[in-house]
């Protein structure tokens, strides 16, 4: 796993894999992308280590097939830090994986 | 499976994450397959249960039911079917795979989703559901082969019965084991009565066993008992059965066998063995018991002019035993390999205390020897008895309702000259005569009785001229049967005339029948004086004949004899 926005060499895989349907797969990354970021906002607010654990797994999955990958070592690190209820500086690592995903929507944008 | 090579297989995609759904959607698509999409554990059941998909691919957390639980639901409703379950999962989640497993997963596919991993896990799960279809479809064939042979067999095994059937197996000087190695014995044994009261008993033994063996039985069967019944001798019926079995059972099958004639009046036996182990003999007297040594092939074997149907004739006095077996009991082995052997049977013998429990010990002996092993072959023994007379056993003929249709009014004269007389015997053609008339049939076995006892004197005193003053000692008994055999074979003239004249109607009537032959005569007057002794075998059976006819007498120089036999119909008739 590398620490880059995304894997140029995975996305133009992806691209063959999904043909017609490479940006309806973008599309519905980023649509779940900003609902799983709202999940882990609440988790981190409610203090809820099962809810940020859940969250960030699934996050840490999807951004892993987009091969986007510092936010699936972001996620990742949030999933621990749930597993582990070590929620202090979750915090910290949401807003990182915001920026991320900002990154992300940007590159996809441009 | 659904589907053949070209249309795919149907694939369940079930993941909470859309991404990756659509993702894997698009994977499986373009290698051919038909994809289905559940986004929880609920939906992917239904999915299940609606579809039957070849192949689930499975997220293992998922809302509402996740993907343990839906994998041991699919494992558990799967029946026969395989359902190959490939596990989602991401990266570093070692410690969850054994969880996939215990619920029933199959594979795993691991984040990032590679097309061409997942392309090669489905076509190696293709290639499994492919071999798990044949073994089914092979499984179920066999099965429904199996189910079909079984019942084929029941239903033949109800023919074989009807035909193979007990007869007079249950008659109490009787007892027997038969060990049928399958649905079909390879061993056969049945026993009738002829129509003059004597019991034949045959032990055949089929090469190999099962159907294959059985199937002779049922000629054999069928022969025995129609012959029997119209009273043909051992002699008779061994040979019919040898050219019949000769002509139908292919080359290298045959039938190893023994035939006897139990003479209950006369008290002796008539043995017939070809192929058998040794017989025993057990003597009531002396509780010494004797072998009697097959002298022929096995029945099916030669051809009709080659055959002998040569008989060993033995005194056999009330309570003299004889004991029947098929080599199955001679070979029976152990658990060591051991054979059971002659020896052993002979040392039951020597050991036995009581007569009455020789049947019992023999059985005891080999299946203590033989132990928990299975038999390798069928395993029959019969023994039988010589009583004073045996229980009337068949049921009355039932009294024929159009009795004025029947014979009322006939004479019917009958002579047999030496090459007849050599060759064949009488009484099945007389029986058949006598027997239409139905008044007469429920005295059958005492009519033949008399009509054989008749044609013996006549053959033996008049027509070969022996001495029945021979058969008073053992030894006299044997040159008896031995002299008897050569003369018949040397007889060149001579005859037995059988004059019957009947009158009757349907209530009563009344058989004359006069035997006459060529021979001297005898001197009936002095006769009738010393015959009042019972036990006296040589006493050309006429106290027997006079106890059953209303009158007997001799005409001219006694080479001519006459009874009359009548009947009446007694009310209350089945009270028999």
């Amino acid at each position: 796993m590398t620490d880059q926005i995304i894997d140029e060499a995975a996305l133009a895989e992806l691209r063959s894999i999904m043909g017609d349907d490479f940006q309806l797969l973008v599309d519905t990354f980023v649509n779940d992308s900003e609902q799983r970021i709202v999940a882990l906002q609440e988790a981190v607010d409610t203090a809820d280590a099962e809810l940020l654990r859940t969250s960030a797994h699934s996050f840490k999955g999807s951004s892993l097939n987009i091969s986007a990958g510092r936010l699936t070592a972001l996620c990742k690190d949030l999933e621990d830090r749930g597993r582990e209820s070590r929620l202090d500086g979750a915090a910290e690592v949401l807003a990182g994986v915001r920026v991320a995903f900002d990154d992300i929507k940007a590159y996809f944008a441009a | 499976m659904n589907q053949e090579a070209e249309s795919g297989l149907k694939i369940l995609i079930a993941d909470d994450s859309n991404s990756d759904r659509i993702l894997l959607k698009a994977i499986v698509q373009n290698q051919g397959h038909q994809p289905l999409l559940a986004a929880d554990g609920l939906e992917a059941v239904a999915l299940f249960q609606q579809e039957k998909p070849d192949i689930i691919l499975l997220d293992a957390l998922m809302p509402n039911m996740d993907g343990f639980d839906t994998a041991r639901f699919v494992k558990a409703n799967s029946g026969d079917d395989f359902v190959p379950i490939i596990f989602l999962t991401s990266l570093n989640e070692a410690d969850s795979l054994a969880r996939c497993l215990e619920a029933g997963g199959d594979d795993f596919l691991t984040k990032p989703y590679n097309s061409v991993i997942l392309k090669a896990k489905i076509n190696a799960f293709w290639r499994m559901l492919k071999m798990h279809v044949t073994l089914q479809a092979q499984r179920d064939q066999i099965a429904e082969n199996n189910m079909r042979l079984i019942n084929e067999q029941e239903v033949a095994k109800r023919t074989f019965d009807k035909i193979a059937h007990e007869g007079a197996l249950h008659l109490s000087n009787i007892q027997y084991q038969m060990s049928p190695l399958a649905v079909f014995n390879g061993d056969v044994l049945l026993a009738a009565l002829r129509p003059n009261g004597n019991l034949c008993v045959l032990l055949g033994d089929f090469t190999g066993h099962g159907l294959a063996a059985a199937i002779g039985a049922m000629p054999l069967s069928q022969t025995f008992y129609s012959m029997v019944a119209k009273g043909f001798t051992v002699k008779d019926v061994v040979y019919e059965l040898n050219l019949k079995l000769k002509d139908i059972l292919p080359v290298g099958v045959f039938c190893c066998a023994t035939m006897i004639d139990v003479d209950f009046s006369g008290k002796s036996l008539e043995i017939w063995c070809g192929g058998m182990p040794e017989n025993y003999f057990y003597e009531a007297e002396t509780g010494q018991k004797k072998a009697i040594a097959s002298q022929h092939l096995a029945l099916g074997i030669l051809s009709a002019e080659k055959f002998k149907a040569t008989t060993h004739i033995q005194m056999m006095q009330n309570g003299d035993r004889f004991f029947m077996w098929s080599d199955g009991i001679i070979e029976a082995e152990n658990a060591a390999g051991e054979m059971y052997g002659e020896s052993r049977l002979e040392q039951v013998f020597i050991d036995n205390g009581d007569a009455v429990d020789l049947f019992a010990d023999v059985n005891t002996s080999v299946a203590n020897f033989i132990g928990a092993t299975e038999p390798s072959d069928d395993i029959s023994i019969a023994e039988i008895m010589m009583v004073d007379h045996i229980e009337k056993h068949d049921s009355p003929h039932k009294a024929v309702k159009n009795a004025a249709m029947a014979a009322m009014d006939w004479c019917y004269s009958y002579e047999i000259r030496p090459q007849t007389i050599r060759n064949s015997d009488p009484m099945p053609i007389l029986q058949k005569v006598l027997m239409d008339i139905p008044g007469l049939r429920p005295r059958s076995g005492e009519l033949f009785t008399v009509l054989s006892e008749l044609y013996a004197n006549a053959l033996e005193h008049g027509v070969l001229k022996l001495d029945s003053s021979m058969k008073k000692t053992p030894q006299g008994f044997t040159d008896f049967y031995q002299q008897r055999a050569v003369r018949l074979e040397e007889l060149n003239e001579g005859f037995i005339r059988f004059d019957l004249d009947y009158r009757g109607d349907d209530q009563q009537g009344e058989l004359l029948m006069r035997v006459t032959d060529s021979g001297d005569g005898f001197d009936f007057a002095s006769h009738r004086q010393k015959s009042s002794d019972k036990n006296c075998y040589s006493g050309r059976g006429l106290h027997l004949i006079s106890s059953i006819c209303k009158s007997v007498s001799y005409i001219g120089v006694g080479n001519q004899v006459e009874v009359v036999f009548d009947w009446h119909n007694v009310p209350n008739e089945d009270v028999n």
